[in-house]
């Protein structure tokens, strides 16, 4: 530097200076490295929606990066070979564990090996029974294409579904094109659901009308404050407020009377309302 | 380096025949721990392949984390301390087996992980080959050989901050397993990536420089047991062969032209990778694996060349 052959004291001695500029650059070249690294690391926790994490795969992604080494002693302890180590431009993060349940869905081994086989509880140790497992959830995304939607009998998701009559069910109901046939629609019930994939694997269509997402994709969270009324009224056996003045209910004559709740809103029949009634 | 040598690698036989007639040793010979390195390396791999391939399961997993014969629960103890910075408490089998492996080189040699078992090893070795073969003068980019230490301490900093095992996203060492154990062959990118930046960006860049494991295991291993003596120093010609050939020069002076400063002839330093090469070159036999206690040197001039496995004739 220029100033170095005009003092040689202090900071500005040359060995000091150069020793101090050697440091800093060596300082600045690795943060930017790290804050590209880090980056990079924000980009690999969006994963696609078709990557499902293996049973008992800690929830939050950032939790589940935290303790995931990329070993690939999950896959090898597979018996099914449904897990994959993500390679680079999966777009899944390098050498964690995933699959794709269209392609091989999970088996749901009763021993769950991948979990016993993990040795850092990325995959949560805590699960033991894989019925528990939430892999993810299956929803029927497309309900326009499903063969029962539109009023046969396919049932193949339902029928292949390890759960079955828990977390995937036949709701029959009337089919409106006809009116007098019926459509069993193919329901999941996301509280058994474990994400297997099963039913995503044995949908008939060229793209399956159901589908595992994530549960962070396919399920809502109600506000934490939230309280369904009518559970508070059942567990707490009558009206969480004691001595609530119920008012005489004013309804027209029309209006069947409330159902037993207090304050429940009344249960209008539409055959009894006025024409130019619109809900 | 010191000494002024021109191209000391292209007179070598010139100069053995110059200075005195000895026995020629065999290629064998001169590259004995390089081809026990090469076999400990292809082992490793071999160990985590007989299960894909012939469906014997010897090793699972892969560098990272694995388990052998159901028994040997081993892994990496960096990959461990990231963990532990993201704050995640692990099972105990990642404990157990990272505890395993920090205290086998932590006692044996740290950076033997380096020369003996890294994958990435062969490949910087291989451009690190192909740049004298090419006739590469410039040394290229060199930062500071403490830049791993930075790059070591940036990693568990990252980690930290994000909450990850951060290092992992770029780790070329897992990668490369991965590439061989699992076919992940797009991760071959980040084992090409340091092959090329050995080649043409930096002289030894990656694994003397810039690697945090290696930094993390030079660390580890900075009390270990088996050294590098310079035994026979007294027989150096200086010929500069073990400076060229050695991926960390600076640890060989202090031992090998340390005599008259009392300095002890063992390498101490703990950036040495007890890769044996050193041993392998030296054409004077001052080079042999002894353990860090054993200060003995010989002291008068051997007559006849030593042979590779360092005993003084």
């Amino acid at each position: 530097m220029a100033s170095a052959d005009k003092k040689t004291d202090g900071l500005l001695s040359p060995d000091r200076r150069k020793a101090l500029e050697t440091t800093l650059r060596g300082i600045a070249g690795v943060g930017v490295a790290g804050a590209l690294i880090a980056t990079y690391e924000r980009s690999a926790e969006a994963m696609p929606t078709q990557a499902i994490r293996p049973p008992g795969a800690l929830p939050d992604e950032r939790a589940f990066l935290s303790a995931c080494v990329r070993c690939g002693l999950c896959v090898r302890a597979c018996p099914w070979n449904t897990l994959k180590l993500a390679d680079l431009g999966d777009h899944v993060a390098t050498g964690t564990p995933y699959f794709v349940a269209r392609k091989v869905p999970c088996e749901m081994c009763e021993d769950i090996p991948c979990v016993k086989a993990c040795p850092t509880g990325a995959l949560d140790h805590a699960l033991v029974d894989i019925n528990k497992a939430k892999m993810g959830t299956a929803v029927l995304v497309d309900e326009e294409n499903c063969l029962n939607f539109l009023g046969l009998r396919c049932d193949v998701c339902y029928r292949d579904c390890p759960v079955i009559d828990k977390a995937l069910t036949l709701e029959m109901e009337s089919n409106p094109r006809t009116h007098k046939h019926a459509i069993f629609r193919p329901t999941v019930h996301a509280k058994d659901c474990t994400g297997c994939g099963k039913c995503e694997k044995s949908c008939v269509l060229e793209e399956a009308a159901i589908k595992v997402l994530p549960l962070r994709v396919a399920r809502g969270e109600l506000g934490h404050h939230y309280r369904l009324g009518w559970e508070e009224y059942q567990k707490n056996q009558g009206p969480l407020i004691k001595d609530i003045i119920d008012l005489p209910d004013r309804a027209p004559n029309d209006v069947t009377p409330p159902s037993g709740v207090p304050d429940a809103p009344p249960i209008i029949d539409p055959t009894k309302l006025g024409k130019g009634w619109k809900p | 380096m010191t000494a002024a040598s021109p191209a000391p690698r292209l007179n070598r036989e010139a100069r053995l025949a110059a200075q005195e007639k000895l026995p020629e040793r065999s290629f064998l010979a001169r590259h004995k721990f390089l081809f026990l390195r090469r076999l400990s390396q292809a082992a490793v791999f071999a160990l985590f392949l007989t299960g894909p391939l012939f469906g014997l399961k010897i090793a699972e997993g892969t560098i990272a984390s694995s388990m052998t014969l159901k028994a040997l629960p081993l892994t990496d103890p960096l990959m461990l301390l990231q963990m532990l910075v993201a704050s995640h408490w692990p099972e105990g089998l990642a404990i157990l087996g990272a505890a395993i492996v920090a205290i086998f080189y932590a006692l044996v040699s740290g950076r033997a992980y380096c020369a003996w078992v890294c994958p990435i090893n062969p490949v910087t070795d291989l451009a690190f080959w192909l740049r004298e073969k090419l006739g590469f003068q410039a040394k290229g980019w060199q930062p500071k050989p403490e830049t791993r230490f930075w790059v070591l301490a940036m990693t568990l900093v990252v980690s930290g901050v994000t909450g990850t095992i951060a290092w992992e996203l770029v780790n070329p060492i897992t990668h490369a397993f991965r590439v061989v154990v699992f076919g992940a062959t797009a991760s071959l990118t980040f084992v090409v990536a340091v092959f090329l930046f050995d080649l043409f960006v930096a002289r030894r860049g990656w694994c003397s420089h810039l690697c945090p494991v290696g930094a993390f295991y030079g660390l580890l291993g900075s009390g270990a047991l088996v050294k590098v003596s310079t035994h026979a120093r007294v027989a150096c010609d200086h010929c500069m062969d073990c400076y060229a050939v050695c991926p960390e020069p600076h640890v060989i002076s202090p031992a090998l032209e340390g005599a008259k400063k009392g300095f002890s002839p063992i390498i101490t330093s703990s950036d040495c990778t007890t890769c044996g090469r050193c041993i392998d070159v030296c054409d004077r036999g001052v080079f042999r694996f002894t353990h860090r206690f054993d200060a003995s040197e010989t002291t008068t001039v051997p007559a006849v060349r030593s042979n590779c496995s360092g005993e003084t004739p």
